[in-house]
Formats: structure tokens, sequence, C-alpha cells
């Protein structure tokens, strides 16, 4: 099968690979019918993501149709079924998984010693990401095999199309978990730093649980103009300050909720802390850039909250957490439990209440995929979301 | 936002020149009494030193800080100053004529960073004068904004993701702690 395939850093390429197999009785085979580029996977392009490998097949946002079920899956999916396949695997038995956390669960990393050494304890298995979360092999790529795929997918009705229901794998519960994590209140004053695909959905969830005003902050105009027209005024960091017009626009008191949709990347010469930030990331001196997280913990308004969907790799150096303590902030971040959310949002897709195919700007085939990842890293033609078909 | 393809001709021309900074910079850094010495100018190795520097700063700017333009520009003025120092100590100097290549060298650098220069502005004129896509009209909403703001304000929230409510921001009523009496406040 053709896949999308990690040679180093700036190196994806289009390979031709062996077909997955059924390794395990709760495995099923997945036939790809649409993916996605997901922004985290430009952490792996750009190699500032610890623990890939040369041949790791990339991707983590895809759907398609039910080959081949394992023996103890049949009573969950059957052949020919049409799937979401969320990025986070999970086992549905664990403590964590009874609770809801399913990005932590405890059994789906199959290389748990290895990040119980790096994390101290183990967060759960994901597609095409690093071996620390289990190295296991996405879904860019024509086929895929889903570990504990008696738990790990979402079924889809008839009547929708790809476009409708593919980002309910990531982007969409990721922005919806960022918004509803803040328990967004009808007076709230709500800042989202990015406005790329997680951004986006952010700024439709926080308008949908009901914001009384929602702050959208980047430097593309194409990404701005999108963020309006979700509802969202806009801060072009490039134009304006950002901590001024918050100001402004909170009667001086600040956002009560804070939200980074950027993470480990933030734009690396807008701002002095970033710069030293991008040398000491060329230096190895430190990995992530988080200049969004000092933001935040500035312009937060006491006692308010910053939400964290924005992948941070390692560590982050000059973190004004004195600021931070004294504000009593309230911190809540991870990965997305993605099932947790998804039966809620696709009822919405379904009523109509949203469709988050708006944020589709590129469609291509699977083999354009090493291109179009330079495309949407350098941002060039209004690219924000490219969806690629196998 | 400034505009540029790091894949382009001069991005890449661009990063060599980078990796070119690093090694002049640390040669410079660490070498910078032979230098001074080879050129007849020994009573400038510490100014020497000081533009090793510069161009370990202009270097890590040009292969790590994004826009390479800027840290081109600081090396077009970096490569002046260091021609005027060049000039300046070839008077009176017995070793004038290594002056005088390490001149031409600069010289001859200088010329690659113009063509950068300029091969970066033109590659950023092409990007800036392609038209910008409009999603002006992409709401994801089947109704204005304004009519779907809190439609999902009943959506199903575990009590994991509340905010407790001793720390909630509320309206009029506040979140119902007595106010201290007057005078204890």
């Amino acid at each position: 099968m053709r896949a999308l395939v990690w040679h180093g850093a700036n190196d994806i390429r289009c390979d031709t690979v062996p077909d997955p197999e059924i390794e395990h009785p709760r495995d099923a085979i997945v036939k790809v019918t649409t993916c996605a580029i997901c922004g985290s996977d430009l952490h792996l392009h750009d190699n500032f993501m610890p623990g890939m490998e040369k041949g790791d097949i990339v991707g983590h946002e895809f759907m398609g149709e039910v080959m081949e079920v394992g023996a103890e899956a049949k009573s969950a999916l059957k052949v020919g079924e049409r799937v979401v396949v969320p990025f986070t695997i999970w086992c549905g038995e664990c403590d964590q998984c009874r609770r809801g956390n399913y990005s932590v669960c405890e059994r789906s990393n199959r290389n748990k010693a290895l990040a119980d050494k790096m994390f101290g304890h183990t967060t759960a298995g994901l597609f095409g990401y690093t071996h620390l979360t289990g190295g296991y092999a996405g879904g860019q790529a024509e086929y895929v095999r889903v570990p504990m795929a008696d738990r790990t997918h979402i079924k889809i009705p008839s009547g929708l199309t790809d476009e409708q229901v593919l980002f309910l794998g990531d982007i969409f519960p990721t922005g919806w978990q960022a918004a509803a994590q803040c328990d967004i209140q009808p007076t709230d004053t709500v800042a989202i730093w990015g406005c790329g695909p997680v951004g986006q959905m952010t700024i439709r969830s926080a308008i949908l649980l009901g914001a009384k005003q929602v702050i959208a902050i980047d430097c593309v105009p194409e990404r701005l103009a999108m963020a309006k027209a979700g509802g969202a005024i806009t801060i072009d960091f490039e134009e304006e300050s950002v901590v001024e017009r918050l100001n402004e626009l909170t009667g001086g008191k600040g956002p009560e909720k804070c939200i980074d949709a950027v993470g480990m990347e933030a734009h690396a010469t807008a701002t002095i802390d970033s710069m030293m930030d991008r040398a000491k990331q060329a230096l190895m001196l430190e990995s992530d850039r988080a200049h969004v997280l000092r933001e935040m913990i500035y312009v937060c308004r006491p006692a308010g909250t910053l939400s964290i969907p924005g992948v941070y790799g390692g560590l982050v150096d000059k973190m004004p957490f004195g600021m931070a303590m004294n504000k009593g902030l309230t911190w809540r971040m991870g990965q997305t439990h993605v099932n947790r959310w998804t039966d809620d949002l696709l009822n919405r897709i379904q009523e109509g209440q949203i469709d988050p195919s708006f944020v589709i700007t590129h469609t291509v085939p699977l083999d354009q995929g090493p291109e179009m990842y330079k495309t949407f890293r350098d941002k060039r033609d209004g690219c924000i979301k490219v969806v690629l078909k196998p | 936002m400034a505009y540029y393809d790091r894949s382009s001709a001069g991005d890449n021309l661009a990063r060599g020149l980078g990796w070119f900074s690093i090694g002049l910079g640390f040669a410079e850094v660490m070498a910078g009494r032979s230098i001074a010495r080879w050129m007849g100018m020994e009573d400038k190795t510490n100014l020497i030193r000081a533009y090793g520097v510069r161009e370990l700063t202009a270097g890590v700017g040009l292969l790590a800080l994004g826009d390479p333009k800027p840290w081109i520009w600081s090396r077009i003025a970096g490569d002046a100053v260091d021609m005027a120092t060049l000039a300046a100590g070839m008077e009176n100097n017995p070793r004038a004529g290594n002056a005088r290549i390490a001149f031409g060298a600069v010289m001859a650098v200088t010329a690659l960073d113009a063509v950068c220069a300029q091969t970066l502005h033109r590659e950023e004129a092409y990007y800036r004068s392609l038209p910008v896509p409009d999603y002006s009209g992409r709401s994801g909403f089947p109704r204005p904004v304004s009519a779907m703001r809190g439609a999902a304000s009943d959506a199903p929230i575990g009590e994991d993701m509340r905010t407790p409510k001793i720390l909630q921001f509320q309206g009029a009523g506040g979140a119902g702690f007595p106010s201290p009496p007057r005078g204890e406040g």
C-alpha cells in the first residue's frame, strides 16, 4: 500500500510499504477513504517531537471502511461499516478509561515503559505519532491497523459526507474540549491564540457554548478572516498590541478564559522572547517555544482559566509561574478524550448545528501529501486545512 | 505577516550563508588572535572576536528564526563594517597583502549576501502578488453567529471539566457568598 512515511526533518515521502495485518484479536483493518494533515503533524515534520524513527507512517486524523475485524472486536464492529478513528487509542477497561479520561488510557501505549520514564506515567497510545505514545502506524495511508478497535472508533451513519465527519477524529473534539474545560459562562470573554484548524474549531465551540465575547489572535490574514466569519473579534499581533487590545476589549480586566491553540511552535520572530526561544530550541537548550503561555498568564484575569489544547513536547523555559500562582489561575490541558465528546458532536453535525468542513481549504491525492506538508507549514496558498484522498 | 518559503532557492542560499556565518563566527571567536596576526592587525584581536559573536548571532538567526531577510540585511551591514575595518587596517601594515585578500573575500561574500537578499525580496513580492483567498463566508454555522451563540449551552459536560463554583466569575449576584459586613471588609 502507499503511505506517508517519516524519514527525518522536513522529509516525509509517499512510499510503498507492507499492508497492515491483524495482530491482536481486538484489532481491525480500516481502508482509509479520507485523512487530513493536522497541525501537530507539523511538529513531526519539523522534527521537534522526540521519539520518531525513520520509516514511521504518519497521520492521526482519518476515517474509512472496516475491511477486517479481529475475533474480539466482532461484537462492536462489522466489515463494511464506516468509521472515523479517534487519534487516541483507548481500551475502555482501565481506571482512566472508566472515568472518561481516554487520552491517558493506561493500557493502549505499547511502549509504556518508555513513556513511564519520560512522563512519569504513561499516556494513551496515539496513531502516527512518536514512539513515546506507542509508535503505532498512522492513517495517512491506504490501510491502517486499528488496535483496540472495539472501542477506538466512531460509527458514522449514512447521509453525511467524509468531509463533514472526518474532524470528529481530532480537531473538532479538540477545539470543543478546549472550550468545554473552560466551563464557559454567558458573561465570559474567551481569548484564543492561534487561528489554525484547532483554533477555528475552538472559536465555533466557544460561540456554541455561549461565550459573551470570543477574541482570536493570529497574524495570517485569511485565517483571521475565517475566525471573524465564525464570530470572533480578531487581533493581528503583527499590527497591534495583544495586551493593550485585550484590556481594551475587557474593560481593563483581562479575559476570564484564555486558550492556547498554538503549542510548541509559536511564531518565531514576533517578539524577543520568541526569538530567544527559537535560538534556544536550535541549540537544544529547550524543546518548546512558550510565548503564548507567557502571554496568556500575563493577560488573563486573576482567578481565570487557561486551557491548553496546543501540543507541547518537552521543556519550556522562562515560565512566569509566580505570576500564575499569584493570580490564582486554573490550568486545564491535555490531549483530547475524543470519544467522550463525539456522540454529542456527531448529533450536532447531523442536526446541522455546525458543519466542520468549513475549515477545508485544500483536497489532494495522498501522493501529493509531502508537498502539502510544506504548503501547510509555510501557510502558502491560503492553506488552513489539507485533506488527503488515498 | 512576512512571507517566505522554507524550500525556495532564496531560503536555501540563506541557510548556506547561515552555516557560513556559524563557521566564520566560531573561527573568529576561537582563533581571533591568529586571524588578527595573519592580517597584521594584532591590535584588533578583541574587535575580531566581537565580530565573531556578531556572525554567530546572524548564523543562528538565519538558520532558526524564520524569515531570513532581516538577518541577511544584518549580514550585509556587518560586511560593510568588516570592509571598513580592513580598509583602515591596511595603512602602514607590513601584511597589507593578507588584509587585501581578506577584503576581497568579504567583498565576494557581500555580493552573495546581496544576491540572497534580492532573491528573498523577489520571492516575497511573488507571494504577495498572489490573490488572497476569501474565507469571510466560512462560518460553519447554518445561521448567523448571533443566532448560534449559546446553541449548545446544554451540552453534556462532565463535572470534572467544570469550574468549582467558588472559582466561577458570576454576573449580578456573585457566587452566592455574602459580602463582609460594612466596616469589616
